[in-house]
């Protein structure tokens, strides 16, 4: 799968009581990643919920976001194609496995069952569609984000710090899991985190914020 | 339309207490053109001001706001100072629920049953300590003092407190608060009450004001616990609505008036203590005392707190005891012999009024819950909090209800409306909304916004993350709330009696009603049955989360 989408961050400014938290101008290309580094404060949560359509209304935004041509700024998030991993997997508690992947999946059928277990099995959670997600471990967990975040197609991806509950071990296996999917998959990746080793292995633009 | 709910919501509460209110007004003054007051005059005051021993009852209604909010204020700001996630506390803690779902008469009733002369309790000590033979002839229940209203009411509210304080805690960081003061050479409930203590009073001021003026202004307690000749202010006014002779209705409406005042000056009397004790309780700390008086505040929370509990169950047995006794001599401490006698001879008359109370409280609750529902989804979906003008919420819980209930059967017959069912539910439903409202937005703005972000940059859309994520999420506190919502429907006594004109009967308007013939066994079985239907509603709501979600272990903390 090789898909050619394109983002593009058109002169965005985010700014809290009058204050300017960032400005940022951008394009990131089919299966590019942007990482954007920064102490908490500096405003990079802040940019991933505005771009994903969830900036709450203290914050005022100014700029655009172009997804393929098509200005998603103020989309609904539904409709956007902006898909989310965030630092826990948040795997609804009251869904099996495969009930969470299928979540993001239109339609149903025998197909989509397929499609599901298939999809499972390349991470290593063959046969694991029925369980409940709370005896998964935390990698098993992880993974299982990862296989729904791509079932559901996005056409953009944002990372709000997607490693940094995982232990050191595990950390370096999803990293390159993660980053290798979503390069084969072909989407523009926006990553943000404080870890300069999640950038590294990103191995795309870095950008630095700093506290204003 | 969602986005006006929040002012639908007010609508719907205080359109009819402010038009009741003021329809209280004109007659109170001697204009009622329907009963033939055409001018205004202070007649209903002079009347009122010669009814004999109305000051004697003033001060009995004001008398018992203050001491039962201070009280249950005490023991569980005690109780709370020496909680600690032992075994016991963690009992106490879950027996509140239950006991706060308990009405207040049935809870009223079986406390009577417990205290009277020929109770359960002397009967336990007699005759081998009392030397009772036969009842003695004291006045414990029904005391002039209204002391008996003040301790059933205060076992009633300290549930109440207790939940609403448990539930406010977690905003304080009040263990680490501890630990600090600790290290500082404080005892530990010493600690608990100079650190923690004016920040969670803060935080449970509105509640503490609810059950002042719920103390000040009750009336089904007030018929079976309080006293008699002169009752209490609220119980004379709703005697004087219900009076045949129609004169007394200026009278009653100028009553009703001087009852919004009284509960008003105990309000204002409670502020003023509040300063009071605030300055005392500075000069306290001040005086950085570290270990003085942690011994008292330890056995006043416990022994108040086992105090509250056991009388409380042991009311209930009371009532269940009673209702099955068949021949039992003063003072045998159980019956000679049991019957289900009186249960099989009242249940045929308690269909009707069953039927009738979960059909009003089934209506009640629903309207509520879709109301709040719809609220808490538009704040949500607006991602800004909803409008503050919704603190117009609690005003229900606030004033007297004799002090507009009466008022609104006035309105709704000049809306064409004569006593019927829906003006019965609505008027529960001033009752029922703000405690779903309480419960419910807790839990909702608790939830983890990030389930939705998930959720839709999945493709859900609003509509779809309520039904697939927020239904089965809050499932739980869902169906908690909705039973609350049963549990103060079922319980309310003068909405009913007053809005349905005396002709809708419920279980609890049938069981006040029963307290002046005085057939304990009868009212047993009633007492029972009213304390039973909150309490199935509750274990439902309990059960059924835990049945549909039994295969997922991430559902069974919540």
């Amino acid at each position: 799968m090789n898909l050619k989408h394109h983002l593009e961050l058109r002169n965005i400014k985010l700014s809290i009581l009058g204050q300017t938290l960032l400005s940022l101008n951008q394009t990131i290309g089919p299966g590019e990643p942007l990482t954007v580094m920064g102490p908490s404060g500096s405003g990079k949560s802040s940019l991933l919920a505005f771009i994903a359509g969830f900036l709450p209304a203290e914050f005022q935004a100014a700029g655009q976001v172009i997804l393929d041509g098509h200005d998603i700024t103020g989309v609904p998030a539904e409709r956007s194609g902006v898909g989310l991993l965030f630092q826990d997997p948040l795997l609804f508690p009251h869904l099996s496995v495969a009930g969470n992947v299928r979540f993001g999946i239109r339609g149903g059928g025998r197909e989509v069952d397929r499609e599901v277990n298939d999809a499972l099995a390349e991470v290593g959670l063959e046969g694991f569609g029925l369980r409940d997600p709370e005896t998964l471990s935390g990698g098993q967990r992880a993974r299982v984000a990862l296989v729904r975040l791509l079932l559901s197609r996005p056409r953009a991806v944002l990372l709000d710090e997607p490693f940094s509950k995982l232990d050191a071990i595990l950390r370096a296996e999803m990293r390159s899991l993660v980053f290798d999917h979503l390069r084969d998959y072909g989407v523009p990746t926006i990553l943000v985190t404080h870890d300069a080793a999640d950038a590294k292995a990103a191995d795309g633009i870095l950008i630095k914020l700093r506290v204003r | 339309m969602l986005r006006y709910i929040s002012w639908l919501i007010i609508a719907v509460l205080i359109l009819p207490i402010a038009g009741g209110m003021i329809l209280i007004i004109p007659p109170a003054f001697g204009y009622l053109p329907l009963l033939g007051g055409d001018a205004i005059s202070l007649e209903p005051w002079q009347r009122l001001w010669h009814t004999p021993g109305i000051s004697r009852s003033i001060g009995v209604s004001f008398g018992t706001g203050l001491a039962t909010t201070a009280l249950a204020l005490i023991v569980v700001f005690a109780f709370l100072a020496t909680f600690s996630p032992t075994r016991f506390d963690r009992w106490v803690n879950r027996l509140m629920s239950p006991l706060l779902s308990v009405p207040h008469a049935a809870a009223a009733f079986g406390f009577a049953f417990l205290i009277a002369p020929s109770g359960l309790l002397l009967r336990g000590f007699s005759p081998w300590l009392t030397g009772f033979e036969r009842p003695p002839d004291i006045m414990v229940v029904n005391d002039p003092f209204g002391l008996s209203l003040i301790a059933g009411l205060a076992i009633k509210e300290i549930p109440f407190l207790l939940l609403v304080s448990l539930a406010a805690l977690p905003q304080l960081n009040a263990q680490q608060k501890v630990m600090l003061a600790r290290s500082l050479g404080y005892h530990p409930r010493i600690a608990w009450l100079k650190v923690v203590a004016p920040g969670l009073y803060r935080l449970v001021r509105l509640p503490v004001y609810a059950v002042l003026a719920f103390a000040t202004s009750t009336v089904d307690v007030a018929m079976i616990l309080g006293p008699n000749l002169p009752s209490t202010l609220s119980v004379q006014v709703v005697q004087w609505f219900n009076d045949p002779d129609l004169s007394y209705r200026f009278l009653a409406a100028a009553g009703a008036l001087l009852q919004l005042l009284v509960t008003g000056m105990t309000l204002v009397t409670w502020w003023a203590l509040e300063l009071t004790v605030a300055r005392l309780f500075h000069a306290w700390i001040r005086r950085g005392g570290r270990r003085g008086g942690d011994r008292l505040i330890r056995v006043t929370g416990r022994s108040g707190m086992v105090m509250a509990i056991s009388l409380s169950g042991l009311g209930l047995l009371a009532l269940f005891v009673n209702s099955v006794a068949g021949f039992w001599r003063f003072p045998s401490s159980w019956p000679a012999n049991f019957t289900l006698s009186h249960w099989l001879a009242a249940l045929p008359t308690i269909e009707r009024p069953l039927v009738t109370t979960l059909v009003v409280a089934g209506l009640a609750a629903s309207i509520a819950m879709l109301l709040v529902l719809a609220a808490l989804e538009q704040e949500q979906r607006q991602n800004k909090p909803a409008t503050r003008a919704l603190c117009l919420l609690y005003l229900p819980l606030l004033i007297p209800q004799v002090g507009f209930l009466s008022g609104i059967t006035v309105l709704s017959e000049m809306a064409g409306y004569g006593p019927s069912l829906l003006v019965v539910v609505w008027g529960h439903l001033l009752f029922v909304l703000p405690y779903i409202y309480l419960t419910l937005s807790e839990s909702y703005r608790q939830l983890d916004p990030r389930w939705a972000w998930i959720a839709r940059s999945l493709g859900s859309s609003q509509a779809g993350i309520f039904w697939r994520i927020r239904v089965p999420l809050l499932l739980r506190p869902m169906l908690m709330a909705f039973a609350l919502g049963v549990a103060i429907s079922a319980s309310q006594y003068l909405p009913t009696q007053l809005l349905g004109g005396g002709r809708i009967v419920t279980i609890t308007t049938e069981a006040v009603a029963l307290s002046s013939g005085g057939d304990r066994r009868l009212i047993g079985v009633w007492g029972l049955v009213q304390a039973m239907v909150p309490l199935l509603g509750f274990l439902f709501a309990m059960l059924i989360p835990k049945l549909l979600w039994r295969r997922r272990k991430g559902m069974q903390r919540a």
